[in-house]
């Protein structure tokens, strides 16, 4: 999308919600903010409804802030908390049937590539760990294998979370929720590592606790998806409601996870990606 | 089958009215319109729309993505002149910038959302709405969930084929036609008609 054909047509101003008109004047199109910018310009997501101290939420929020090309961004979502969030996002986002979301974004950008061929869109999944790691696996597995140009993120809170707390496969075993009452009898899956090996051009576990480092995983998976194969983030987005701890305690709580070894931050980059990488640094210098 | 012919009025018609389509309403051809199901002139139904604005206590404007933003050659144009319309007709406008459905943030003093009209049309005490410049698909949508659950009268100014599901329903809406029922409405009002 070109940024001059988001004007609101003259005489119309006054009766466009504010919202809009401050997307117009103030949002992040064409601008190459980041999460150091935020405070400064009028994020892409207005209000959302998800709980007091989601993880999620702050994630979304961050992730949003570092898109590096967002007037051409397409964001597929899944079932699940970010798809209560979604409505809310000033940017083109389809909602997928659950766990069909990879499948949707790989034709999206198939077609994207044949109807725009000198144009850069970027098709970003941002989903649920049910949507990419336990329901939706296949298809997940399916755009990597195939080495499709796509960037997968794993919004991570570790359970399904609104319905009530059941557990996911991304659970910690001997985890303990409201619907899982005697415990998760086995380990948390290592998804980073499948995505190594299932042919992933870039794959790293992030969390909001460090942003930077978060914008940086979000910028490479995103130019890294374009130029070579697919990508994959999992941010860690602990939830208040279901894990029953308090909503400011949120980036306490991943850090006390980091400190016990139980989540670490993650980067894996194929020879191939590091080398093109290496050729961008170099032409910044 | 049912040999009661179908009529496309106001409603409030239930919660699940049925496709005004799928009741054997056809759309019309070129220089034809609907008006409640039934297929007459243009200019008849132009005049119908000008004479509802007039006598309605509270019309309404929508006007939809196509013509809120200046996405290409001539949408100011239209936009400016549906404006000029509304102000003949002493409505008031009320946007439909996207069709996110944000629900339950919407304030629908100030938007509509296709997904859930009657909210708008509740809130502000609607008797009589124009939809412009909203995408087929969301018109329908809204149209059908509009004549289900209140009593406003829908008029539709479609730059396509026009929509069973409105009252009255224009097809081929260019700046033109707009003109033509803004003067309408202006010589309506001469005549003493408010």
């Amino acid at each position: 999308m070109n940024k001059s054909l988001f004007k609101i047509s003259p005489g119309f101003e006054d009766i466009m919600p504010a919202e809009y008109r401050e997307l117009v004047e103030h949002g992040p199109y064409e601008k190459g903010f980041g999460v150091s910018d935020l405070g400064t310009f009028k994020e892409l997501i207005e209000e959302h409804p998800l709980c007091a101290g989601c993880g999620l939420a702050l994630s979304l929020r961050m992730i949003l802030a570092s898109l590096p090309k967002p007037e051409d961004t397409i964001i597929v979502g899944s079932t699940g908390c970010s798809s209560i969030a979604f409505p809310q996002v000033a940017l083109h986002n389809i909602h997928s049937l659950f766990g069909n979301q990879n499948a949707l974004a790989s034709g999206l950008k198939r077609a994207l590539k044949l109807r725009f061929p000198d144009k850069i869109k970027d098709v970003v999944v941002i989903a649920g760990d049910g949507a990419t790691a336990d329901i939706g696996l296949d298809m997940v597995m399916q755009s990597w294998f195939r080495r499709e140009n796509i960037t997968t993120i794993m919004l991570d809170n570790e359970a399904y979370a609104n319905t009530g707390g059941q557990e996911s496969g991304m659970s910690p075993q001997g985890t303990i929720l409201n619907m899982a009452p005697t415990g998760k009898k086995f380990p948390k899956i290592s998804l980073p590592e499948i995505a190594r090996e299932a042919g992933c051009a870039y794959a790293a576990a992030v969390s909001p606790a460090h942003p930077k480092r978060l914008e940086k995983a979000v910028r490479r998976a995103i130019l890294l998806a374009r130029e070579i194969g697919p990508t994959y983030i999992q941010v860690f987005s602990p939830c208040p409601t279901n894990y029953k701890f308090k909503p400011h305690e949120t980036i306490a709580r991943i850090k006390q996870r980091e400190k016990d070894g139980t989540f670490s931050i993650k980067e894996y980059i194929s020879p191939e990606a590091q080398e093109w990488l290496a050729q961008i640094e170099e032409v910044k210098k | 089958m049912s040999v009661t012919e179908y009529r496309v009025l106001a409603g409030p018609e239930g919660y699940l009215p049925p496709a005004a389509a799928s009741m054997g309403v056809a759309l019309p051809e070129e220089g034809e319109a609907l008006v409640e199901g039934k297929i007459v002139p243009e200019k008849e139904a132009m005049r119908k729309i000008a004479e509802k604005l007039l006598t309605a206590k509270n019309p309404v404007f929508f006007p939809g993505p196509l013509l809120l933003w200046a996405w290409k050659e001539g949408v100011a144009e239209k936009a400016k002149a549906v404006k000029d319309l509304a102000e003949a007709a002493g409505a008031k406008i009320i946007p439909m910038p996207d069709y996110r459905p944000k629900y339950p943030m919407i304030n629908p003093a100030i938007e509509i959302n296709p997904n859930h009209p009657n909210l708008t049309i509740w809130h502000n005490k609607i008797d009589a709405c124009v939809f412009i410049g909203v995408h087929c698909h969301y018109a329908n949508v809204a149209l059908k969930i509009i004549r289900g659950g209140t009593d406003c009268y829908t008029i539709a100014l479609c730059g396509e084929m026009g929509h069973e599901d409105a009252m009255i329903s224009l097809r081929d809406v260019d700046l033109p036609k707009i003109k033509k029922v803004t003067e309408m409405v202006k010589e309506m009002k001469k005549e003493g008609l408010k």
